[in-house]
């Protein structure tokens, strides 16, 4: 017995060494340290350092968790997605796209409520919108590329409502789940990209 | 009278930013210009105006205890400015703490001057023509290691434990939005709308970026910020909470990103977009 404990103190001391168990006591410093100097200004409240299963998750693994991990959070992330009420997935393009054009939303310089989708930050989606980001992949012709069907449209609103259901450490944020976009902006923006008319897709 | 030419300038090139609308075509017509009137600029650089304000508040006896500066140890010893910046942070051992040029800075505002802290931290980012004290101080003191390579001691243990810590932080995902510094600091290539985004995780000139051309010269606004500003803003728009001035995460995260940055040439107090 005393033998085993000796044995698990050596190989904590080991992993240490190698980085994981070392990794892990220098973020709980850092954690320490954080929730000491970070104060709450505007709507960015101090709870907001405090980390759900999923960002703990995709902390400690460097966002490359271990597959069985990954899938149980993944079916957790996309069992608490609301489906539309009416069972719509489409809203209007043109509200959509002033919602994926807004860079606004959850910071401390924000109003509560005033958030739009900071689309264009990371993708590429109209043609006539050249000031895009590379964070996240072109969306440029979703609709039209992918088909306008009733399975894409779903898809598409899920995705936005809380991207980490379909890959957990994504750089997405989950608009749905953080409650930035309400149910209507969502299908806006899902319009934006599955609507024939929107420019995404022209 | 050179320098007051030079604001004006770059204020009307500020001004004439902001009002660009926010397309690639003239975001890349507005980087070519901007390149080119820093190139003008860096002949008189702007920032030199807060470099002789610094020096003047570096040198002269203020605050309660009515005393300079000049006895202030940025880790060189006592009064020893020349060379202290690319070194910082670093360990201090009458704090016992990894401490970052302006929070140094600060702390001996305190301790030989008798400022406090609460005042020091009330409105510590310029505005308009405000410019806080520290900064203007910082950007004397970085101007001292002007074309000095960047060599941020890793000796110390709690210097090794500090860019540790650092590191967590920069890795730490959180927020309503998931987001670390990582998100857009920790790969190459990215950009944000038409900007381009340094990978800090990569030793060398990308990390470097971190450091280099701060204290800056902002022409959005016209005003000189220092890393403190930068680093600020950074958690703003990862949808932090707001951390302290001067506070030992900003040490902690300058430490990582300037251990990174070792071995590049600090130019000296720079310009920013």
């Amino acid at each position: 017995m005393r033998k085993a404990i000796v044995f698990a103190g050596v190989a904590a001391v080991a992993a240490g060494c190698a980085g994981m168990g070392g990794e892990m006591a220098y973020r709980e410093q850092a954690v320490g340290i954080m929730k000491r100097d970070f104060h709450a200004r505007g709507m960015a409240t101090v709870d907001r350092l405090n980390q759900d299963e999923l960002q703990r998750v995709c902390t400690q693994y460097n966002n490359k968790p271990p597959a069985d991990v990954e899938k149980r959070l993944e079916a957790a992330q996309l069992a608490a997605i609301k489906a539309p009420a009416d069972g719509k997935y489409m809203g209007d393009w043109k509200r959509g796209q002033r919602i994926a054009s807004s860079g606004r939303g959850m910071t401390w310089s924000d109003k509560p409520g005033a958030a739009g989708g900071s689309c264009y930050n990371c993708h590429q989606l109209s043609p006539q919108q050249p000031s895009f980001g590379t964070i996240g992949p072109s969306l440029r012709g979703f609709g039209k590329t992918r088909g306008y069907t009733a399975e894409m449209q779903k898809y598409a609103y899920e995705r936005i409502y809380n991207s980490k259901a379909f890959s957990l450490c994504s750089t997405m944020p989950r608009f749905g789940h953080s409650g930035t976009l309400n149910e209507q902006q969502i299908k806006d923006v899902v319009a934006y990209l599955m609507d024939p008319a929107s420019p995404v897709n022209r | 009278m050179r320098h007051a030419l030079v604001l004006c300038a770059a204020a009307g090139l500020a001004a004439g930013l902001a009002g660009q609308p926010a397309v690639a075509q003239s975001d890349d017509r507005t980087a070519a210009e901007f390149d080119k009137f820093r190139e003008v600029l860096e002949e008189a650089n702007p920032a030199e105006l807060w470099e002789l304000k610094g020096e003047e508040l570096w040198k002269t006896r203020r605050g309660p205890k009515n005393a300079s500066l000049e006895q202030c140890d940025l880790g060189l010893g006592p009064g020893v400015v020349k060379g202290a910046y690319v070194q910082m942070p670093r360990y201090f051992a009458d704090t016992g703490k990894v401490m970052d040029a302006e929070q140094r800075i600060v702390h001996c505002m305190i301790t030989l001057q008798g400022f406090k802290y609460e005042e020091l931290a009330k409105a510590p980012f310029s505005r308009g023509n405000y410019t806080p004290d520290p900064v203007s101080i910082v950007t004397y003191v970085a101007a001292q290691s002007r074309e000095m390579k960047i060599a941020v001691p890793q000796s110390h243990p709690k210097e090794r434990e500090t860019y540790e810590i650092g590191k967590q932080i920069f890795y730490y995902r959180a927020g309503p939005w998931d987001f670390s510094c990582a998100s857009c600091h920790g790969e190459d290539g990215l950009r944000i709308r038409t900007q381009n985004l340094p990978n800090f995780t990569k030793p060398g000139a990308q990390a470097a970026r971190s450091f280099i051309g701060w204290p800056g010269y902002r022409m959005t606004g016209g005003v000189m910020h220092s890393l403190q500003w930068r680093m600020n803003d950074c958690f703003r728009q990862q949808r932090f909470p707001e951390p302290g001035y001067a506070s030992d995460t900003i040490a902690a995260l300058l430490t990582y990103m300037g251990v990174n940055s070792n071995g590049e040439l600090y130019r000296g107090p720079g310009i920013k977009r």
